[in-house]
């Protein structure tokens, strides 16, 4: 069977098209806004501004958190800055500049009517959040100062020094709490949510575990809204937080919503290198580093164990700069990680293992000295040296790409809504806006602008042209619901085997690093579907999760997590496997030319919306045919 | 890189709210000084799991000291003894061979133990829920650039705004005060003009909220200063208690006009 994917995308000229749709929605009476329920999974800058947001229009709004607040969502980890094309710069930025370098900077595999629609409001997000009181970086005459990014040749970023992400996610989060306290939002902090009940067809409600007494619940809506986040930590050591997981979505997907776009997974170019065994997660240091550090390995395998303040200007190898001499440092995120994996292959990298390239900021801090630098870095700086013991100021930082964020997810239509009528997605855990590769200081635009200024006025849509039958958590598929939860839970805590959890996914994640990472090939990607179910078999046969289900337990938290992430690592491994062409994030060894990565436009501008077919099954592919009405298809070049 | 170092733990253990709690003893007998402190925990863990034992609980999540989730009281410091860390960023070249570790969880009324190490820190989200936010709807906003706010004015209240709301000031203040944090949310909102009309209000409000929650009073003793991973300066009470004291002179209660709704 497959599914129909309509992308419900207006009629009319692209930068029309949010107009028009936004006169042509229909509209709930203020006097029945209350009257509906809607559940928002998650709490980042994506799922708090949306939940505030349906507040303060009326709506009755339930909101879940698997941390102990909603401001702890890892929205607030995001250091750089959010893009918008207000062009306070007057350096010749546009909506239109935004919406092409978005696109052109997701290799063609987006939306166009989405990523225009992502770039309208995007001024609307700054002026919203500065409102709230963001306290956003300010020159010396009191307005907004910008700096550049990754894929831009503007200055179209805002910031709130190193810690932007935190900043809106605490704008958002005390929108959030101001309608807790009006009544608007329940909140439910330590809240998991471990599956989506559909009933006729259409999303209805959720069923959770209170993470605090193992309690598992049904909740009833009138729709329920994912902003559940990525699924990167499926590769064990990312970037992510370290809760950080695929469930929510991937019980959608179980449930009937399609997944698009798996194997779109970003590797960012800077983080602080593995050190070790012991390793649980990975730090990044900004992209906006990439502005005033200059990327370089040594020119000679000989020198890389020499110290760099050894190593003559003309023996290192500026390989950015060197490549793409357009963008330099500032290419974007793919490319830059690619150009750092093959320095590392050819045996140029530096640091424990061969696996880091410098960043070097001395030149930086000859022209503009260290107090400048300071004021622009310091933050990070700082967080470096405590995790190496390293002086960023006298020598240079070591980095290498890790797994950071990923552009696929949930597939959704112009609406935001899944293949599941009802279920909307929005921020990181939906596919729509990024294409194969995101562009720096996009994900918190993105967060926001599903959460702000989109969906509150699709959901409205989607209640007002629904009527919606009366359902209690007495119904056979909310029973059905938390009856397999509760299953699932007492065979994961019954395996009672020999290996822990964390040892599983450490594997899983090793698996994936090596043949689904930053390079893949035919090969590699058959090997890995080989591997996985062995793999996941051994989980359900060998695990071994302590305690009971009833009370406070984060062995049985991550089993949970872990179990569903074997499953989706097939999912994205067949979608790599699937798309013989290397774009953005995804790279096939097959598929280059000189080294450069090379799409085929012919047989892949689509979007590939994997359905759930049942255990066992091999998930049926949809495709959702990209047209580019307004952008001509190009091959991306920075150099 | 060094060699590895043996440590020895003496860890909080509590099986649920109302359960008695103890310290119980670990051995973690090859820590990698590149290790961060919760690598070293999980270690720990993972061995207590294969020896079928309940592994010690504590919370973390972004481990990158920005979530403001972990928190640890780490030999009778909250964060442990580096200046200006969080837990998760602590590492393990802190401490020497052979050293013995005490790890309690935060210690706070108004923080009751869920389990181990963990604590339940919902009352600070009820301090915000008071009145730590700009009632402004979405939507409403004028454009960004017509409000000129002064760098110096801009850059304090970003100082504020850093904030992770982890609780460490709680845990180190020998009050058990959550004026630093109460503050930090008074002052980064204050100090911009964005934040005006509400800002007496606000601190009336969100004052006695605090009390409410059973948090102590602050009798500027500093340690919440000290052990702030963030920073966040204790001259921002002051501020707050000029704000409050302020508004407690002037605040009128608010005027219900029928017929204006």
């Amino acid at each position: 069977m497959h599914m129909k994917l309509d992308s419900k995308i207006p009629s009319g000229p692209l930068k029309d098209k949010w107009d028009k749709h936004r006169f042509e929605m229909k509209l709930v009476n203020p006097a029945n806004k209350r009257k509906y329920h809607v559940i928002v999974v998650g709490s980042g800058l994506a799922g708090a501004s949306a939940a505030a947001s349906m507040s303060e229009l009326g709506y009755n709004v339930s909101c879940f958190a698997y941390q102990d607040s909603p401001r702890r969502a890892h929205s607030i980890a995001a250091q750089g800055g959010i893009n918008a094309a207000k062009n306070y710069r007057n350096d010749g930025d546009s909506i239109h500049r935004l919406f092409y370098d978005t696109v052109k900077g997701g290799d063609f595999r987006a939306r166009e009517a989405n990523v225009y629609r992502l770039a309208q409001v995007s001024n609307s997000i700054i002026d919203q959040c500065v409102a709230q009181g963001v306290p956003f970086g300010r020159e010396y005459g009191g307005l907004l100062a910008n700096r550049s990014f990754g894929g831009a040749q503007v200055s179209r970023t805002f910031y709130a020094r190193g810690q932007t992400g935190q900043q809106l996610l605490l704008g958002a989060y005390q929108a959030l709490e101001k309608e807790i306290a009006r009544g608007g939002v329940t909140m439910y902090n330590r809240h998991e949510m471990l599956d989506l009940v559909v009933v006729n067809g259409v999303a209805r409600g959720i069923v959770t575990r209170d993470m605090v007494t193992g309690a598992v619940e049904a909740h009833v809506a009138d729709a329920v809204v994912l902003g559940t986040g990525g699924y990167g930590n499926v590769f064990y050591l990312s970037t992510n937080a370290k809760g950080c997981n695929v469930t929510a979505t991937y019980r959608a997907y179980k449930k009937g919503a399609a997944f698009a776009n798996p194997c779109y997974t970003q590797i960012h170019p800077t983080c602080i290198p593995v050190a070790g065994e012991h390793q649980s997660k990975l730090t990044l240091m900004s992209e906006s580093l990439r502005n005033d550090g200059r990327v370089w390995v040594p020119r000679r395998k000989e020198d890389c164990d020499k110290k760099p303040s050894e190593i003559a200007e003309e023996d290192r190898d500026y390989y950015l700069e060197r490549k793409y001499p357009s963008y330099g440092n500032l290419s974007p995120r793919d490319i830059s990680s690619r150009a750092a994996k093959e320095a590392c292959d050819e045996g140029r990298g530096v640091g424990p293992g061969g696996r880091g390239v410098y960043l070097d900021f001395s030149d930086a801090i000859g022209r503009l000295g260290a107090k400048e630098i300071g004021e622009r870095y310091g933050n990070l700086f700082e967080m470096y040296q405590r995790i190496t013991d390293e002086d960023p100021y006298q020598v240079p930082m070591r980095i290498y790409p890790a797994v950071h964020y990923t552009m696929g997810g949930l597939w959704v239509d112009y609406n935001l809504e899944t293949t599941i009528p009802g279920l909307h997605c929005i921020g990181e855990a939906n596919f729509s806006d990024h294409g194969a590769n995101r562009l720096g200081a996009s994900a918190l635009m993105q967060g926001l602008a599903d959460g702000y200024f989109v969906l509150p006025y699709t959901i409205g849509h989607y209640l007002a042209s629904n009527t919606f039958e009366k359902v209690t958590t007495d119904h056979p598929e909310f029973q059905a619901a938390l009856e397999s939860v509760k299953t699932r839970t007492a065979t994961l805590l019954g395996v009672k085997g020999t290996r822990t959890v964390d040892s599983f996914h450490k594997e899983l994640g090793k698996i994936l690093w090596e043949k689904c990472g930053m390079a893949r090939n035919a090969d590699g990607l058959k090997q890995a579907l080989q591997e996985i179910p062995v793999l996941r078999d051994e989980f359900w046969k060998n695990v071994t999760v302590p305690g009971s289900g009833d009370s406070f337990n984060q062995s049985l938290e991550k089993a949970g997590r872990v179990a569903d992430f074997m499953e989706f690592a097939e999912l994205m491994v067949t979608d790599a496997l699937h798309r013989e062409e290397s774009c953005g994030g995804h790279f096939r060894e097959e598929h280059q030319e000189a080294g450069e990565a090379k799409r085929n436009d012919e047989q892949f501008a689509y979007v590939a919306a994997w359905e759930y077919a049942g255990d066992g099954k091999a998930p049926v592919l949809n495709r959702e045919p990209l047209e580019f009405e307004s952008v001509h298809l190009a091959t991306r070049s920075y150099k | 890189m060094s060699g590895t170092m043996k440590i020895t733990l003496k860890v909080w253990r509590q099986a649920d709210p109302t359960a008695p709690g103890a310290f119980e003893e670990y051995v973690a007998p090859d820590v990698s000084p590149d290790m961060s402190f919760l690598e070293m925990l999980d270690v720990v863990n993972e061995r207590l799991i294969e020896g079928g034992k309940d592994p010690i609980a504590f919370d973390h999540d972004c481990r990158e000291g920005i979530c403001g989730m972990c928190g640890l009281m780490i030999n009778g410091a909250a964060h442990g003894p580096s200046k200006l860390t969080t837990t998760c960023q602590l590492h393990m070249r802190s401490f020497k061979d052979g050293d013995h570790i005490t790890i309690e969880p935060w210690r706070a009324k108004a923080f009751p133990v869920i389990r181990d190490l963990v604590v339940d820190r919902t009352p600070l989200d009820r301090i915000i829920q008071a009145g730590g936010f700009i009632s402004v709807a979405t939507g409403s906003p004028q454009d960004a650039n017509a409000l000129p706010i002064g760098k110096p004015d801009a850059d304090e209240s970003m100082d504020a705004a850093a904030c992770i709301g982890c609780g460490a000031c709680v845990a180190a203040c020998p009050n058990a005060s959550s004026s630093l944090f109460t503050a930090a949310k008074i002052s980064h909102l204050g100090l911009l003009p964005q934040g005006q009309p509400e800002r007496y209000r606000r601190a009336l409000k969100m004052v006695a909220q605090m009390d409410l929650e059973g948090f102590g009073g602050c009798t500027l003793f500093g340690e919440c200063m000290a052990a702030c991973p963030k920073g966040i300066s204790i001259d921002f009470i002051k501020r707050m208690h000029g704000d409050y004291l302020w508004a407690a002179v002037t605040e009128k209660p608010e005027k219900v006009t029928l017929g204006s709704g």
